[in-house]
């Protein structure tokens, strides 16, 4: 089928971890019939075929949609959250942004907050527990007023869309030196401060949020921008600034509407 | 034989939902946190339902093999969710939006359930606004709408290429929100195994934690499975890679009836398959054709790239053969047209197995700035797959397996065969008859989980008697071990071929003989191949490590071994529907003109599947559809 006949080698230092006691390793494999067209996942999956068929332990990651709108593939590549390229989850990233012969190290995201489960899956939980806190406007089904009763501007629709697109892969923490959580959270405080529908639980949500972000074993945001140029939906660091504001204004501010 | 009772209420149409809703059973506020349900899957379906159940103040374990809520595969959905807004004052309205519906099914859809979602539409749209939903807008701040196929009027709400996304992170946080008050408690990472049955009634499901290999007993008053569609029978298809069919099947093998199996939408619009190792296909949003034109050379084996070959010598086959609907023609005319045309050697790129979706002139007419506002995303997912620019060249695209209009039969209840067992979302084979239209997947599974099941749970609840059973009542135990000796006989194989690559040639099987377009004999082989790979996987699958620890093995050896259960099911519907219909196209059934030849005398009917036990003949039940506002015609879109 494929048109393309080019094959390419390829070794592979792969993260090996078997539970999330054991000590980890780099493991090399090579593969020698890999494919430009190829995504990297698709790669692995060739990878685990041919391990499960020599009776070996195939190596364990996560993915789904394969299509980067999930949020659950996610590894270190050469170093890069999601790999080279810009806006890209792992599971978009080709072969054929590889040379033929290159070494490739795959790892999973390194941060406190996200414990490695098995090889390069790991445990993102502290997000939904964030977002349990307060990440949501609090409309029980059945209440809601008709959709066009509050006009909303194009332009605040807009950018509360960009803010809303967050997949919640945890590629800004991985990429954080501090294994800050502040894009991820901010994204979801902006969201629901640009729109009116946010609006009443504005600063409580802002207060809650990063509370139990804090609660969380994250670090802290020191300004270096890694976040915004990993994340594969391109969220800006603008909404860090944000929610530093919103938090600024839970803390001192009225709590209610103004 | 089983008679089928869809317990569709009496009356007008229009007054049947508000009419029931009346007559329907309640459980009193203080009664309600007495029960606890179970709801499988976080779906737009799931993730209503357990918001909603919660908020009401139910007691909700939400079990689902997902690490959160948010992963569930409705994120990936792009293109919108229709609504009977009538915003746009083009002649919509809840009796419109029923009718596109039911023709667009080619009228085997029950009338009742369609009306239904139609009505509950309007509250959808306002629900998912309050939530805090980005859709788009225009500039006067109000709700922007575009077209999908199979309608005339513009009621599809949408964010960007992203609504699936959006829609999903709204229930979500609705959900987020009540565990965090405590009334749903999540069970994440968890496969669904089996469920358990006590006194005839659904009481509780084994589930293997896959952190740790461990099985679990959940009991509860009801179990509803919202656990999504099966088009990865076919391998490759648009769904995540983890959709599978090994819920809804399971229970089927517990009892509730499967209908309409072979439903199998094929969506025309998705990137040709590439290379030999290729994991799945990505959809390209049918909104596309909203500014797309579909076309291919007027000569067979033209090979001239795009550009080079002059307007006279192209076929715009679509709106030349439907000059009213035009690229906007229902999913399976655009999928159907596009096989025939390249089955006549016109199919474009290396394979021939493609057709262009050019946007040039679109482009020419609104600028390129304003058709990457609409459709950015998804030009930017096509040149990151393709290495293609598709604001320079058309795109090419080919049909693909995408959604399932079959599922578990439910009744106006949305509950199944087995009391206390209901299906919600895509997991059910409820609206959609044997066509869905675009858009209105996530319309079903909000209106399933928002504001349908919380009033007929409620009304199941309210009329049954419950005895208490524990998760150590004798059912559950022997379900358990059951469960526990499948994933022993998996281990045991220990085989040298790895389950994927059984499943590829499932897939492969499926797409030749019950894909676009099926015959009596292709069926037949169909069956046969599909018994040799069953008899190949549990001869020599390869399923390396041990049950009692995270082993991802063993998730996709079972659920490719029910996959390969599941396909002969499949073949079996598609042969006995002796007519074509919506998706389901049988070579032996068309009218002159190729389009699907309907036989209403005998087939105007569900088919749905009763399981006899292991290796024997389903039994055939069928459910008859009664039009009553909606006179079935042929489908015209000419
Ligand atoms: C690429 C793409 C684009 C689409 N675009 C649109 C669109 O624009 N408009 C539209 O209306 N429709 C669209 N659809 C269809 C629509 O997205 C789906 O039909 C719908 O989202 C299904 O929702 P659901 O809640 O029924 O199931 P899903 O979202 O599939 O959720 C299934 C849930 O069940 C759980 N689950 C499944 N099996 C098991 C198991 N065995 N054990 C435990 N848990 C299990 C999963 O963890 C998950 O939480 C699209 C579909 C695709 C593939």
């Amino acid at each position: 089928m494929t048109a393309d006949n080019k094959k390419m080698k390829i070794s592979l230092k792969i993260w090996r971890q078997e539970s999330p006691q054991a000590a980890g390793h780099f493991e090399a494999y090579e593969l020698d019939d890999v494919t430009p067209e190829m995504s990297f996942l698709e790669m692995l999956d060739h990878l685990n075929e041919k391990l499960v068929s020599e009776g070996k332990t195939p190596v364990y990651f996560e993915s789904d949609c394969r299509e980067g709108i999930c949020g659950t593939c996610g590894l270190v590549i050469n170093g890069i959250a999601h790999g080279v390229g810009p806006r890209k989850a792992t599971c978009q990233l080709h072969m054929r942004s590889f040379q033929d012969g290159e070494t490739i190290h795959v790892e999973p995201w390194r941060a406190k907050a996200f414990p490695v489960i098995q090889d390069l899956g790991v445990d993102r939980s502290a997000f939904d527990r964030i977002i349990a806190a307060g990440g949501y406007v609090s409309v029980n089904t059945g209440n809601a007023p008709d959709g066009n009763s509050l006009p909303v501007g194009k332009t605040t629709a807009e950018q509360a869309f960009d803010a809303a697109a967050c997949i919640g892969c945890g590629a800004c923490v991985a990429a954080c030196k501090n294994a800050s959580a502040s894009l991820f959270v901010s994204a979801k405080i902006s969201q629901y401060a640009l729109l009116p529908q946010g609006q009443p639980e504005r600063a409580r949500r802002a207060g809650a949020m990063v509370a139990q972000m804090e609660e969380e074993a994250f670090g802290s945001c020191t300004n270096e921008t890694e976040c915004s140029a990993v994340c594969p939906k391109g969220i800006s660091f603008e909404n860090i600034v944000r929610m530093n504001r919103e938090f600024l204004r839970s803390q001192f501010g009225s709590t209610e509407i103004e | 034989m089983m008679k089928l009772d869809a317990k569709i209420p009496s009356g007008d149409i229009s007054e049947k939902w508000t009419r029931h809703k009346f007559e329907m059973k309640l459980v009193s506020p203080a009664n309600r946190r007495k029960h606890q349900i179970i709801i499988v899957g976080t779906g737009l379906a799931g993730a209503s339902a357990a918001a909603t159940l919660g908020e009401a103040g139910y007691q909700v374990k939400s079990i689902f093999y997902h690490e959160s809520p948010r992963r569930a595969h409705s994120i990936a959905a792009q293109g919108g969710i229709n609504a009977a807004k009538n915003y746009q004052n083009d002649g919509d309205s809840v009796f419109r939006l029923f009718y596109d519906t039911i023709k667009g099914g080619d009228f085997r859809a029950r009338e009742a359930n369609v009306h239904r979602l139609a009505e509950v539409s309007t509250s959808i749209i306002d629900q998912c606004v309050a939530q805090g939903v980005p859709f788009a807008r225009e500039y006067g701040g109000t709700l922007a709408n575009r077209s999908f196929g199979g309608t005339q009027v513009s009621r599809t709400f949408y964010a960007r290429g992203q609504t699936g996304q959006q829609l999903l992170l709204g229930a979500y946080g609705a959900m987020m929100r009540q565990v965090d008050a405590g009334q749903v408690e999540m069970l994440t990472r968890r496969e669904f195994m089996d469920l358990v049955v006590v006194n005839g009634q659904a009481r509780g499901v084994i589930v293997r934690n896959l952190l740790t290999g461990e099985l679990e007993t959940h009991m509860g008053s009801a179990v509803v499975l919202a656990t999504g569609g099966y088009s990865n029978v076919y391998y490759l298809s648009t769904n995540a890679k983890h959709s599978n069919v090994s819920a809804t099947w399971r229970a089927y093998k517990k009892g509730a009836l499967f209908a309409n199996p072979s439903f199998m939408q094929i969506h025309p619009t998705c990137i040709p398959v590439s290379g030999d190792y290729q994991s799945k296909l990505t959809l390209m949003s049918e909104s596309l054709r909203n500014d797309g034109r579909v076309w291919v050379p007027k000569q067979a084996g033209d090979k001239r790239s795009p550009t080079q070959i002059p307007e006279s010598e192209r076929d715009y086959f679509l709106e030349r053969k439907y000059p009213s609907f035009g690229n906007l023609v229902p999913r399976d005319v655009a999928s159907r047209n596009a096989k025939t045309v390249c089955d006549e050697g016109r199919g474009v790129g290396n394979s021939g197995e493609a057709v262009y979706l050019d946007f040039a002139d679109a482009i020419g007419r609104l600028g390129p700035q304003k058709i990457a506002e609409k459709y950015g995303n998804l030009f930017e997912i096509y040149s990151n797959i393709t290495g293609e620019d598709p604001y320079k060249l058309p795109m090419r695209i080919f049909p693909a397996p995408h959604y399932t209009m079959g599922g578990l039969w439910v009744d106006y209840h949305l509950m199944t065969t087995i009391p206390g067992l209901f299906a919600i979302g895509e997991a059910n084979f409820s609206d959609h008859g044997a066509n869905r239209l675009g858009a209105s997947a996530l319309m079903q599974g909000l209106a399933d989980g928002y504001f349908v099941l919380p009033y007929t749970l409620a009304n199941y609840l309210g009329n049954t008697s419950l005895a208490s059973v524990s998760d150590q009542a004798d059912e559950a135990k022997a379900t358990r071990r059951s469960v526990a000796e499948k994933i022993d006989r998996i281990l045991g194989v220990k085989g040298k071929t790895p389950v994927t690559v059984i499943h590829r040639r499932l897939g492969r099987v499926m797409w030749n003989f019950v894909g676009m377009s099926r015959s009596k004999e292709g069926c037949q082989k169909a069956i046969q191949e599909i018994r040799e790979l069953r008899e190949e996987f549990w001869s020599d699958c390869a399923v390396p490590g041990d049950a009692n620890t995270l082993n991802h093995s063993i998730e996709l050896a079972g659920r490719v071994a029910d996959f390969l259960e599941f396909g002969e099911l499949i073949a079996k519907d598609a042969e006995t529907r002796e007519e074509s219909c919506g998706c389901h196209f049988r070579e032996e059934y068309q009218t002159p003109e190729n389009e699907a030849l309907r036989n209403d005398d005998a087939f105007a009917h569900v088919a749905a599947f009763e399981y006899q036990g292991e290796d024997k003949e389903a039994l055939r039940h069928q459910e008859a559809l009664v039009f009553e506002n909606v006179k079935p015609s042929q489908r015209s879109y000419k």
